[in-house]
């Protein structure tokens, strides 16, 4: 149980650290390399933590990367819609009524309420099988 | 006053029974509109009828009856409440408040963060197509709003499916079913028996969506099978119409949708013929409603009346 309640706070911790270098990189004028980030955040994290948490990002694609010297530099992806969604999600995960706020097309089934759309779905005249 | 003000609290407790024939039994958007307006005036008359009991204790209070230049003992002989009523009262009172503002806090900035999200979404249409492979769709609430459908759901649907549901979560951008469902809760906060009023209003408001994508398709039962489909979609266990429930019998008894979930019922109603406005419910409804009303200003009258008398 503690080893889970630990594995909880680091994981609230890395999404924090990703806001935070998010916004590091949103307000810089260009892109940024991981040297530059940990020397920007004053060396809270250290440099393997920050290349750590880059290329999380950069597989979760919320950033694109490009050679520079021997790193990369990283840059946020900001005009696609889909980013936009990513990080939408990110926002209202937290929030206690975001069921309510959102309105979800098909809310999740229970196992007999599936049995019974089949049922229901089934019997439908115009169905055709 | 002495039974008057009890009426909005008693008459809170017929919420289930409102409730359900009006989800049922009603067509959508007027029975959205009336499980609304009920919780609102249900919700407003219990607290100001815990407000005018809670008031009765206090001009007992001789400190409290001299400022507002009352007896405190005439206040103590006419007083139409016990003071453990009046106190019971006001302690209600007090919950009620701080669970209505802390909901209205928690729902006014989950909608704002909603809003601002969607603001961020350059969209020509709308819409916004997230690579997902979970089937998933929702309507996100803004000025305007946006509908968001992964790549998943896509998938999952044929083109004329992808119509009826564009027509269902625009339904819910354009008639704001947000905000029936956050006045609800927010009604619901205040009086926890109204709790029935507020579940009905989140599932009549998917109702209306979809008998709404059913005028702009045409076909009823096309909408019930896409909606079918989509939810089973995202539904994760294999196929069990050969479970041993139904090998028992157990969904073949007389009513299966009693106690199903939203999406069965709303299949089931979009199979069956559309509700009609229901004349019955709405006078039900109406009378319900003019009774809370009319008997929290009689009470509040009484008081007013109490108040005069005493502070001669």
């Amino acid at each position: 149980m503690g080893a889970d309640a630990h594995g909880q706070g680091t994981k609230r911790a890395n999404g924090e650290r990703e806001a935070e270098i998010l916004n590091l990189l949103q307000q810089a004028d260009g892109a940024l390399t991981p040297g530059e980030v940990a020397e920007r955040l004053g060396g809270k994290p250290t440099y393997s933590t920050v290349v750590t948490i880059l290329t999380r990002m950069y597989a979760k694609q919320l950033l694109t990367r490009s050679p520079r010297g021997r790193a990369y530099a990283y840059t946020p992806v900001t005009d696609d819609p889909g980013f936009a969604a990513r990080r939408m999600r990110t926002v209202l995960e937290g929030r206690p009524d975001r069921e309510a706020v959102l309105a979800r097309f098909a809310d999740g089934l229970s196992d007999a309420d599936a049995d019974l759309l089949r049922q229901l779905l089934g019997s439908d005249p115009q169905h055709g099988r | 006053m002495r039974i008057a003000v009890y009426l909005p609290l008693l008459l809170s407790l017929l919420a289930p029974l409102v409730a359900r024939p009006l989800s049922e039994r009603c067509e959508p958007r007027l029975a959205t509109w009336l499980l609304t307006v009920s919780t609102a005036v249900l919700a407003a008359a219990s607290t100001v009828s815990l407000g005018l009991l809670a008031v009765t204790g206090l001009i007992r209070i001789p400190l409290l009856a001299d400022l507002g230049h009352w007896s405190a003992h005439a206040a103590q002989r006419d007083d139409p409440a016990e003071p453990a009523i009046a106190l019971v009262a006001g302690l209600l009172l007090g919950f009620a408040m701080l669970a209505a503002s802390r909901v209205l806090w928690r729902r006014a900035r989950s909608l704002a963060a909603a809003a601002r999200q969607a603001a961020c979404m350059p969209t020509p249409d709308g819409l916004v197509v997230v690579d997902d492979d979970t089937p998933d769709a929702f309507a996100l609430p803004g000025l305007p709003g946006r509908v968001v459908v992964s790549t998943g759901m896509l998938h999952a649907l044929e083109e004329g499916e992808h119509d009826i549901l564009l027509a269902h979560e625009r339904a819910h951008l354009t008639a704001h079913h947000y905000l029936f469902v956050a006045f609800a809760g927010l009604g619901a906060a205040a009086n926890p028996l109204l709790r029935p009023l507020a579940r009905a209003v989140g599932y009549t408001v998917e109702r209306w969506a979809d008998e709404r994508a059913a005028v702009v398709t045409g076909d009823r039962a096309r909408v019930a099978r896409t909606l079918g489909k989509a939810a089973l979609a995202g539904h994760h266990t294999p196929d069990r119409t050969r479970a041993p429930g139904l090998a028992l019998g157990i969904l073949g008894h007389r009513s299966p949708l009693k106690g199903a979930g939203p999406v069965p019922r709303r299949v089931a109603a979009l199979l069956a013929p559309p509700l009609r406005r229901h004349p019955g419910l709405i006078l039900a409804t109406a009378a319900l409603l003019t009774v809370a009303a009319g008997a929290t200003a009689e009470a509040g009258h009484d008081l007013h009346l109490l108040l005069e008398f005493i502070g001669a």
